[in-house]
């Protein structure tokens, strides 16, 4: 395994942490460099009964000298801060169009679900030069996928999504591994991300075992489950309608708001009674136990294609 | 260089009528309530843990060497290292130099004969001594393997080690810190002698004031975040478990809450002890002495404040992220304000190389080492790279072993002629200063590399690209065992070798230098009375003499 996998920079954001990162590393060195010396020169002018004279500095020019380094050094900190945070803010936010794919982290393996339904474990293929968005979540402990060549990792949580963004620069194999400690096998709990072109991940992804994507899958569920019986256009039984749901902001009983996000989404399909939305009764059973963490994937994968052109695009490539 | 020669020769039996005279029996030492002798219990605790400790860490080093884990079973790593992390962090750092220097010399710097409560005191080393019970059981039961983090839903539903009994331990030294702390405070505010004013305390005892204040409010966060994996784990409460609406991210803020802080707790004293050390062998005062207490206080007090910069990559929101990288850079301006008054100490003194002050010019060099790349943390974007790999076990490590360990042993030579009246061989203790500090840098900087190019943290076995490093990185450790080692030779070799110190062998001017060596029970024999200022070390106004003591802090001489 060489040492590429790990340390080539494969996106712009990647580049831009580096830079950074060197631009730090030139500034440390500088300032020990500096301290180092002054020491080393104080420590053989001013050893003991060495001939250097040693007169008294007056007490204004101490202050000076106090208040100057003080201030100098408050505002390179400073500086560096508003570097790095404008790094973090830039890259912040993933554009709505990204490539969805969805990450489910257990002891001691991610698997994979692509959004036209190839499944893969401790396997990650992506497009170049593409969006693509990790939406997280684990099964069991805490987990954190970490892909060293695009500078990013995020902890995967026990019931919240967290996710990841990023665009791709450069194609090839890379490293993909998990860096919160996850117990016995913490440490293989590793794989690799392949970035390809992006006609080469459509190739990849026909050749894949046929099934239905995502969002077809989750239709299914949808009516195997029973959801269909409540929430379908025509429905005798008064509940939300689903169409156009994820993104839009719904109003609950108790007069908050809420955007319906993935957290949201799923949060209703596990613990109904949490947020109710205004004008229904809370009447939804849970499908803790019922729904497993893959089903509920498919199921958020099929919302969102019920909101198509809004948001959540990926969901329907 | 020093010319001090140490003949290795029996001398006359030394300590007549002080504190270690006041019963030989165990009885004498287990019931005591002498500070200085409480002390001392604390500083063999303490060496017993950090041997375990180091053991424990020397077995992990050793296979790494190898990348596919040939020796151990992973089961067995993971254990090692939780074990290493568990008696480091609260068996010997947090109590290492607060516990036995700061029990020592807190009273006689401020011309007190003991602390305020001498019997709580004595409670918190049977305090640690319990909790040392709990964790020597884990460690002989067959170990834990949370990390000393102790994260659910790991440690509270998955783990099959004995994260109770570890939590418990920690649980109940964390009241041994609190005692101490609270010991501290009360004394600083109550028993300084006449004349010894706030602006007159030397900085240890600042440092000693500052850490006590964090012991007092971040252990009972601890207490409680502990308790309630206890309560999780042992009685179902899901407070952290999220399948019943708990949040496992909770645990993360109240645990740094008190971690966060708990660096300064093993910081901050070593900046106490090096300011003294640092005063001593250039024979200046202390450079900004004024800017130094408002340093501590400001370190004692930002450092509540940012525990977030742990959690970057745990799902905090941007907002909390920007702010908690904010405030970390604010609390490194008073941390590089003091690296810059220790080296103005240096300029115009009079610099004697005697063994405590090569480690505590080894600690300069590694806290600024370890305080630059805490800025590359404090970064966001390069936090999330470099979080849970070996870029911050290597960072964590060089100030808080390279710095406070380096420090404890600057302190442990500077004050051993004060507690042992006895002088330890010179060449020995500048041979293992040097030999720590290459020792240190070998080991460390090579997990800097390669934290940075990728090398999560807590890896059993790991990709053989890495490996060059992590033989390094073993090899070092070798050599910084072997510096460990020597000073427990040589010093206990001067128990009953060494020559006589004299009762202020440095020419110190503190007030714990201005009675006998060994002190008696009662530290002074009249009251002392303060006149002036720490550090004159030299006259204001004329060039410093070589050897030029001024023990012109004290009124009425005890001859």
């Amino acid at each position: 395994m060489s040492l590429d996998r790990f340390i080539t920079a494969a996106s712009d954001y990647a580049q831009r942490v580096d830079e950074f990162f060197w631009l730090l590393v030139a500034l440390s060195t500088g300032i020990v460099l500096l301290l180092s010396a002054l020491i080393l020169i104080f420590m053989v002018r001013y050893r003991r009964d060495s001939n250097a004279p040693r007169g008294e500095l007056p007490e204004i020019y101490r202050h000076e000298i106090e208040i100057g380094w003080t201030t100098a050094t408050l505002f390179l900190f400073l500086f560096i801060f508003w570097w790095a945070a404008s790094d973090f803010l830039a890259a912040s936010t993933p554009p709505s169009n990204a490539l969805e794919i969805h990450v489910v982290a257990k002891q001691w393996m991610f698997r994979i679900q692509q959004p036209g339904g190839a499944r893969e474990i401790d396997e990650l293929h992506v497009p170049v030069k593409t969006p693509v968005r990790l939406a997280m979540i684990s099964e069991d402990v805490i987990h954190d996928l970490y892909l060293p060549a695009l500078r990013i990792k995020k902890d995967i949580l026990p019931d919240r999504y967290t996710f990841l963004w990023f665009i791709a620069t450069k194609t090839g194999a890379f490293h993909l591994t998990c860096a919160e400690f996850c117990g016995t096998n913490h440490s293989q709990m590793s794989g690799q991300m392949v970035i390809l072109e992006p006609q080469d991940y459509a190739r990849w992804t026909t050749a894949q075992p046929q099934g239905d994507d995502l969002a077809h899958r989750g239709e299914t569920l949808f009516r195997s489950l029973g959801c269909s019986g409540c929430h379908a256009v025509g429905a005798s039984v008064h509940a939300p309608d689903l169409n156009g749901l994820y993104g839009r902001t719904v109003h609950l009983s108790d007069g908050r708001t809420v955007i319906a996000d993935e957290a949201y989404l799923r949060d209703s399909i596990l613990l109904p009674n949490t947020d109710i939305v205004a004008g229904f009764a809370p009447i939804m059973p849970s499908f803790k136990g019922v729904a497993s963490e893959g089903d509920i994937v498919e199921l958020l994968a099929y919302l969102k294609s019920l909101s198509a052109g809004t948001a959540g695009k990926g969901a329907q490539q | 260089m020093t010319d001090i020669t140490l003949p290795f020769a029996p001398v006359e039996e030394v300590g007549k009528g002080s504190y270690l005279d006041e019963g030989h029996t165990l009885t004498s030492w287990l019931t005591t309530t002498d500070h200085k002798r409480i002390a001392v219990l604390y500083a063999i605790s303490i060496t017993v843990f950090f041997f375990i400790g180091g053991i424990a860490i020397g077995i992990v080093r050793l296979e790494l060497i190898e990348p596919h884990g040939m020796l151990l079973t992973s089961d067995a790593y993971n254990r090692l290292f939780t074990i290493h992390g568990i008696i480091m962090v609260w068996f010997f750092l947090v109590p290492s130099i607060p516990a036995t220097m700061g029990n020592f010399l807190l009273p006689m710097m401020i011309g007190a004969s003991d602390v305020a409560f001498p019997r709580l005191n004595l409670l918190s080393w049977y305090l640690y001594v319990i909790a040392a019970a709990f964790t020597i059981y884990v460690l002989i039961s067959g170990g834990v393997d949370t990390g000393w983090t102790f994260y659910p839903p790991f440690s509270s539903n998955y783990s099959n080690g004995h994260v109770v009994a570890a939590a418990v331990g920690v649980f109940v030294v964390g009241f041994s810190s609190i005692a101490t702390g609270v010991n501290f405070i009360t004394t600083t505010h109550m028993l300084r002698a006449p004349g010894m004013t706030w602006l007159r305390l030397p900085l240890f005892v600042w440092a000693m004031y500052a850490t006590s204040i964090v012991m007092v409010l971040a252990t009972p966060v601890l207490a409680m975040s502990l308790l309630l994996i206890v309560a999780e784990r042992a009685f179902g409460l899901p407070v952290f478990d999220a399948a019943h609406g708990g949040d496992p991210v909770l645990f993360q803020h109240l645990f740094w809450f008190y971690s966060h802080p708990a660096v300064y707790i093993m910081i901050l004293p070593a900046m106490g002890v090096v300011s003294e050390v640092f005063a001593c062998f250039a024979r200046r005062q202390v450079f900004g002495y004024g800017f130094m207490i408002f340093s501590i206080m400001a370190i004692a007090v930002i450092g509540f404040l940012v525990w977030g910069h742990h959690m970057f990559v745990a799902g905090q929101s941007q907002l909390a992220n920007l702010i908690f990288s904010f405030l970390s850079f604010i609390v490194a301006v008073p941390s590089a304000i003091k690296v810059f008054n220790w080296t103005a100490t240096l300029y115009r003194g009079q610099i004697g190389y005697e063994a405590p002050m090569l480690y505590a010019l080894g600690f300069l060099g590694l806290f600024t080492i370890g305080g630059l790349t805490g800025l590359f943390l404090a970064s966001v974007p390069i936090d999330i790279q470099v979080t849970d790999t070996y870029f911050v076990v290597a960072h964590f490590h060089t100030i808080m072993v390279g710095g406070s360990v380096s420090a404890f042993m600057a302190g442990i030579h500077y004050w051993w002629p004060k507690v042992t009246g006895r002088m330890y061989n010179e060449f020995w203790a500048q041979f293992a200063a040097i030999t720590m500090f290459f020792g240190f840098n070998m080991t460390f900087l090579p997990q800097f590399i390669m934290g940075w190019e990728g090398m999560p943290r807590r890896y059993h076995t790991y990709p053989e690209v890495f490996q060059i490093w992590h033989v390094f990185s073993s090899a070092g450790a070798g050599i910084l065992a072997v510096a460990y080692l020597m000073p427990l030779i040589y010093l206990a070799l001067s128990l009953k070798y060494g020559a006589r110190a004299g009762d202020n062998p440095w020419g110190a001017t503190g007030l714990e230098w201005q009675t006998p060596s060994p002190p008696p029970k009662e530290n002074f024999k009249r009251q002392p009375v303060v006149t002036a200022s720490p550090y004159l070390y030299h006259e204001t106004g004329r060039p410093g003499t070589p050897h030029e003591t001024t023990p012109m802090r004290m009124q009425g001489e005890p001859q």
